[in-house]
């Protein structure tokens, strides 16, 4: 009986290989891919392929639980890494930037006419009924909203809301208002986004909420006759701003459809499909209410002539356009 | 990639001769058995190895993501601090500027702080890591940004939500509506728990689950130190004595031979000698008894895998 045992000698035969192995992953996940020498990298196939291979022998000769443990391990991590992604945060991002994301916006028309109806319409409603009757704005806003913007404010305050005097604010105020305001949004946003997998029937409703609520302030300024004023404030940061809200709703739209509505695929495929997409979109949505938050904190309070924020806004929306709808040359693979 | 929990033979007949108690606690054993091999996932490789996933629980996932949630308020409270010292040594105006800053940090903490971590090579999060678990891609193909951003975004319902329902309260109608939105929001955060692969909404929407991925150390082998040849000498054990016991107890041996403590070692030393009627020779410790013992033990059943036969356990008499 002085032989050793067949699994021990396996074992003994391989185990400098695996140990290796176990390094340079060890290197890997710690330091990244850089941290490897290109001894290392070319060795790395080679014991991977060996690991998976004594596992599956382990398998089916050994009773040593700690080695086919061990082994588990060591494949699992060593199968990640050699058929994980090996992008930097960098590339990735640019590839998000050039490709990725307006991919996402130009394959999604119908949900963003969608989304854009249910924000638009809700506006729509909610301006009407104020113009109609302003008893509507006290039902939508309650009875103390907007720092008295409301139906009862003269002509002069309210002009006085929509131009930075320069004696009255202080510069840090506005710039915490816009970081609450970025805040605020693009928590709607990614709510929006999230709410979508119930069928897309609560984004609906925050999409018409926050229109209401738009709506019912633009009928005050309208009906003082200062229509032509407010839309110049608001939309030097809206159109951004409300294109990332509906983009969002968008989102929550396209992840609501693949739900409901799976099609020829399963509903776990379909889900997936249409999750991947709507991701990049959300995302998008942030960086856009941060350049929104931008164009309404210092933009608006620095630019105070109407053409000019006209401009600003016609030329946001026309980058936007371009941006996402223009049809570009696929990149060279 | 197939998702199905491999299935395994399991004699669960009663023998002949077996006691009330021991067949029992056998079943009890074959129940939990099935039940973890439910929890594993075979992922055949692109070289034809099957790697078999096991998913983290509900438990370990609600653990985990304690962890995190706690180092998340950790960054924001320090960072209020931290500011809260900046601004007493500069001008007063600079508060606003300080607190402008302080909420979209929180932003990005609350929202991106998964992002950042499961993007990385290791695909967890501090939580995740601490208890050995990482995010992987349900179809075994690699993880995409795409998806960890989508698993991370849907957060927002499945904790936020319900979050906030619980904190809405007010008049009776108010507290009534409260309630059904906690019902409701509930189904997202409870999720998990009633699937068969233990997805969030988040998983399901990014196609992702999550796999427990530990750190195993290769530890020396029980028979290299068996076989020297004084103690191959020394034990000797019949054909007879290496059939009283099957896998389980094997690694049961190794688990006690392993990990636990000198008391329990002898505990077991005496009911093995006991169940073989093994007579202690003389300057024979326990331990040596012990290794020498799963030495011919592992031998044995080895052997006889090779041959095509897994005896179980002790109850399997073939």
């Amino acid at each position: 009986m002085t032989d050793l045992l067949k699994s021990y000698r396996f074992r003994e035969e391989r185990q400098s290989d695996w140990k290796r192995l176990d390094l340079i992953l060890t290197r890997a996940e710690n330091g990244g891919v850089k941290s490897l020498t290109d001894e290392q990298m070319l060795a790395l196939p080679r014991l991977y392929r060996q690991a998976v291979s004594s596992l599956s022998v382990a398998r089916s000769i050994s009773l040593d639980q700690n080695v086919i443990s061990y082994l588990e391990s060591l494949c699992t991590r060593a199968y990640f890494f050699v058929y994980g992604a090996r992008t930097t945060l960098g590339e990735r991002m640019m590839q998000f930037l050039r490709r990725d994301w307006p991919a996402a916006v130009s394959q999604s028309v119908w949900t963003t006419l969608l989304a854009a109806f249910f924000f638009f319409g809700g506006w729509a409603l909610a301006f009407f009924l104020c113009l109609q009757d302003m008893e509507w704005f006290w039902t939508f806003h309650g009875q103390n909203f907007f720092d008295g913007r409301n139906p009862d404010a003269t002509v002069e305050y309210l002009r006085s809301t929509i131009y930075t005097d320069e004696r009255t604010t202080g510069d840090g105020e506005l710039t915490a208002f816009s970081s609450f305001l970025f805040n605020n949004n693009a928590q709607i946003a990614l709510f929006a986004f999230a709410l979508g997998f119930a069928f897309g029937i609560p984004t609906a409703w925050l999409l018409v909420y926050n229109g209401v609520m738009i709506g019912s302030l633009y009928a005050v300024f309208w009906d003082k006759g200062l229509g032509y004023e407010f839309t110049g404030w608001l939309m030097i940061h809206g159109v951004t701003e409300l294109f990332a809200i509906v983009l969002a709703g968008a989102a929550g739209f396209a992840i609501g459809g693949a739900v409901a509505f799976p099609g020829g695929r399963t509903r776990l495929a379909s889900a997936r499909a249409a999750g991947q997409k709507a991701a990049t979109m959300a995302m998008g949505c942030v960086l856009m209410l941060i350049i929104a938050a931008l164009l309404e904190g210092f933009g608006r309070q620095l630019i105070n002539s109407d053409t000019v924020r006209y401009a600003v806004a016609g030329g946001t929306l026309v980058v936007w356009l371009v941006y996402f709808y223009v049809p570009r040359k696929a990149p060279d693979a | 990639m197939t998702a199905t929990p491999p299935s395994r033979p399991v004699n669960t007949g009663r023998r002949p001769g077996i006691s009330m108690e021991a067949a029992v606690q056998r079943r009890a054993r074959l129940a939990e058995e099935m039940r973890v091999a439910k929890m594993v996932r075979r992922l055949v490789t692109p070289e034809g190895a099957a790697i078999r996933l096991k998913l983290a629980s509900a438990s370990e996932r609600a653990g985990a993501f304690m962890i995190d949630i706690a180092i998340q308020w950790a960054i924001v409270i320090a960072t209020l601090l931290g500011l809260n010292f900046v601004i007493g040594a500069l001008s007063p105006g600079s508060a606003n500027l300080a607190f402008a800053f302080w909420l979209v940090f929180f932003f990005f903490v609350r929202n991106f702080y998964y992002i950042f971590f499961e993007i990385g090579q290791r695909a967890a999060t501090p939580g995740k890591r601490i208890l050995g678990l990482r995010v992987a891609s349900r179809d075994g193909g690699r993880l995409t940004a795409n998806s960890v951003l989508a698993r991370n975004f849907i957060r927002e319902i499945e904790i936020g939500l319900p979050f906030q329902f619980a904190l809405m309260g007010g008049d009776q109608f108010g507290a009534w509506m409260a309630l059904f939105g906690l019902l409701w929001s509930g189904v997202f955060l409870l999720f998990p728990i009633f699937n068969r692969d233990k997805m969030r909404v988040g998983d399901l929407i990014a196609g992702t689950w999550v796999i427990k991925a530990p750190r195993a150390k290769l530890m020396d082998d029980i028979t290299s130190t068996a076989a020297r040849p004084d103690n191959s000498l020394r034990f000797a054990f019949t054909p007879a004595q290496t059939e009283a016991y099957g896998i389980h107890e094997l690694h049961v041996l190794e688990d006690v031979l392993r990990q636990s403590t000198p008391e329990i070692k002898a505990q077991v030393a005496t009911r093995i000698r006991a169940k073989i009627n093994w007579v202690r020779t003389e300057g024979e410790t326990d331990l040596l008894f012990l290794e020498a013992y799963y030495a011919a033990l592992r031998r044995r059943l080895e052997q006889r895998i090779l041959l095509g036969e897994r005896k179980s356990d002790k109850f399997d008499v073939r």
